[in-house]
């Protein structure tokens, strides 16, 4: 079980660093943005997990602080600010307040009421970009150039793919060394019995602040990298619906690991993404019914993870791995 | 901004308060009693709708499509709710939204595949197609229709709930389930009953939202964000909440639509009120809803529990 927990972050990892390999290899650049797809929303479902699987809080509006971050780049893109320093700081900056204000507001809730209190600062912040007419209203904008960070070039896909990699794994890193550190186990105990945790003497509150801040920061450079790899920002990033794709990802891969919400967001993107050109040449026709309808398949799929793998895909594998071996 | 235009505004949101509280009902009951979060509720409200639309369409009975709509969803949610649905009352919240979040997904393509992916348009029943005389003014019969049919359908939940041995049986589950099963209650028995009720309520509400909104794919989804929204407000579990709930999210968000953005243009630069004023308006039940939650979790009308 330990050897498995060891080895299956490493050899993830190092899958997902030679992509861009492969991909030059192949002639076929088209996987580069596939994964590096992937990794921006591994990275925002891994912010999220923070608080969802490991402090219990489901939130239901994180795809708000996606928003903020892809806003940041779009809004200082379009008055000629270029610097990715300005760029990440402007969006880390107002994340931050943005989520401490939020945060201190949900967290007087908890159950179902949180979940929705999250769902509707999420949607007032998408209905303020859908009113933001000089930044495109509805449409949203479209950012000219990717930040510019001094010798990094972000234009090179090759280039902005390692550097999600890099922030990716990084923060791997960094939330396993939380995760195991005594903020993220009193985190654990919140979620196991706060009431408990509280009679030890804990200010639990300040602690999942904390946690729901970190976990929103995290969503917010998910966002800058988002914005610069699509080079468009639009109030569709903060719709409901991909807060709910974040939940879906993380809980499909398995919320009480770290590597889980990767493995998820890997899974789901890489399915739509096989569903919808899939090109098989079964009779009837059934291709494209399988192209138009690919969602049923992903539904389908999706209640029957649920229903067999109760520690989703990543527990499932990590455990078949150990028994195996 | 004349009084008549408020008056018919507030109609307007009534009748939008009173639509969301047949789906919100169900939904409530569901949560208080299974302890069940059906995000597929609002999917039962679109097969419900095309389910009458088709029927409307092939009998030329407004009537006829109501039964026929109501009957197959009902048939439709107790099957899925015996199959799949009835395993995971035990399980996660989480895993129960995951679950009918792929439900919806399955359901939407579904629609998809049998009726395409453009809208289907539903006529007016001809007998309801003008207008009745409201204190002078004149209102859409339909629209007035479907105030009367909500506030009928919420007296007799009411008389079935509060009057009757099943509603006393649905009342004790919501405040203590485990109780009412030990003492030898049906508790299955109930749960499906209640799904069915829930199921058969949001297919009325896509039939009479039938000739209103267009019937197509996906059109579940944005009623359910206010349908939860309505029950959270009102206060989960419990009919009242979901009633008044309803109400409020579909006055708030009618009256706000229709007369934020003029008001706004009394105080702001007029470029500014109409950037300003439909985002404002759309964001209000949120704000509604946020402000409500903050000072009482459990929402306005909570569930008594002793």
């Amino acid at each position: 079980m330990r050897d498995a927990r060891r080895a299956f972050p490493v050899v993830f990892l190092g899958l997902l660093a030679l992509v861009p390999v492969v991909a030059h290899l192949t002639g076929e650049p088209y996987y580069l943005t596939v994964f590096s797809r992937i990794m921006v929303f591994g990275l925002a479902a891994l912010g999220l997990n923070l608080i969802l699987g490991f402090g219990g809080l489901v939130s239901f509006g994180h795809a708000l602080y996606l928003g903020i971050g892809a806003y940041a780049v779009g809004i200082l893109s379009a008055h000629g600010v270029t610097s990715g320093f300005a760029h990440l700081g402007a969006a880390l900056a107002v994340g931050a307040v943005a989520a401490l204000l939020i945060g201190l507001v949900c967290l007087r809730t908890s159950g179902m009421a949180f979940i929705m209190i999250t769902l509707a600062f999420a949607q007032m912040f998408y209905f303020l970009a859908v009113g933001l007419r000089q930044y495109g209203g509805d449409d949203g904008l479209s950012i000219p150039a990717r930040s510019a960070f001094g010798p990094l070039a972000l234009q090179d896909a090759t280039v902005l793919y390692y550097v999600i990699f890099a922030l990716l794994a990084a923060t791997l890193y960094v939330l396993h060394r939380v995760v195991h550190a005594r903020f993220g186990m009193v985190l654990q105990g919140c979620r196991e019995n706060e009431r408990r945790m509280i009679a030890l003497g804990f200010p639990t509150l300040r602690y999942k602040l904390a946690a729901y801040v970190a976990s929103a920061l995290i969503c917010v450079l998910a966002g800058v990298l988002l914005a610069n790899l699509t080079q468009y920002a639009s109030p569709a990033y903060m719709q409901w619906v991909v807060s709910g794709d974040l939940i879906v990802m993380i809980l499909f891969g398995g919320m009480g690991t770290l590597l889980g919400p990767v493995v998820g967001a890997a899974a789901i993107i890489a399915i739509e993404d096989v569903l919808t050109a899939f090109r098989l040449g079964l009779p009837w026709g059934i291709d494209q019914v399988v192209n138009a309808h690919w969602m049923a398949i992903l539904g389908a799929l999706i209640i029957v993870v649920v229903l067999t793998l109760k520690q989703g895909l990543y527990g499932w594998l990590v455990h078949r791995a150990a028994r195996a071996g | 901004m004349t009084a008549s235009l408020l008056f018919t505004q507030l109609l307007n949101g009534l009748q939008l308060g009173i639509l969301l509280f047949l789906l919100s009902s169900g939904l409530t009951l569901v949560f208080g009693i299974m302890n069940f979060v059906n995000l597929a509720h609002g999917s039962l409200y679109m097969l419900g709708a095309y389910f009458a639309a088709s029927a409307f369409r092939a009998t030329g009975s407004f009537l006829a499509a109501g039964v026929i709509a109501v009957a197959a969803t009902l048939a439709l949610g107790v099957a899925v709710e015996r199959l799949a649905l009835a395993r995971l009352y035990a399980r996660d919240h989480l895993d129960q939204v995951l679950t009918t979040f792929g439900l919806i997904l399955i359901f939407n393509e579904a629609v998809r595949f049998v009726w395409g992916s453009a809208p289907v348009y539903m006529n007016v029943p001809a007998a309801l197609a003008g207008t009745v005389n409201l204190f002078g003014l004149p209102y859409p019969a339909y629209r007035f229709a479907i105030i009367a049919v909500g506030l009928a359908v919420g007296l007799a939940l009411y008389v079935l709930i509060h009057r009757t041995r099943v509603g006393m049986l649905i009342r004790a589950g919501a405040a203590n389930g485990p109780m009412v099963a030990a003492l030898g209650v049906n508790i299955r028995l109930l749960n499906t009953l209640v799904f069915g009720l829930g199921a058969a309520l949001a297919a009325l509400a896509g039939l009479m939202a039938g000739p209103i909104f267009a019937v197509q794919p996906g059109m579940g989804e944005s009623i359910l964000i206010l349908t939860l929204v309505a029950i959270v407000t009102g206060g989960i579990g419990s009919i009242r909440g979901a009633f008044y709930g309803a109400l409020l999210v579909g006055v708030v968000d009618t009256v706000g639509r229709a007369f934020l953005p003029a008001l706004l243009r009394e105080f702001l630069d007029r470029a500014l009120a109409q950037a300003a004023g439909p985002a404002l308006a759309s964001m209000l039940i949120y704000l509604l809803m946020a402000v409500v939650l903050a000072l009482r979790p459990r929402g306005l009308f909570p569930v008594k529990r002793s």
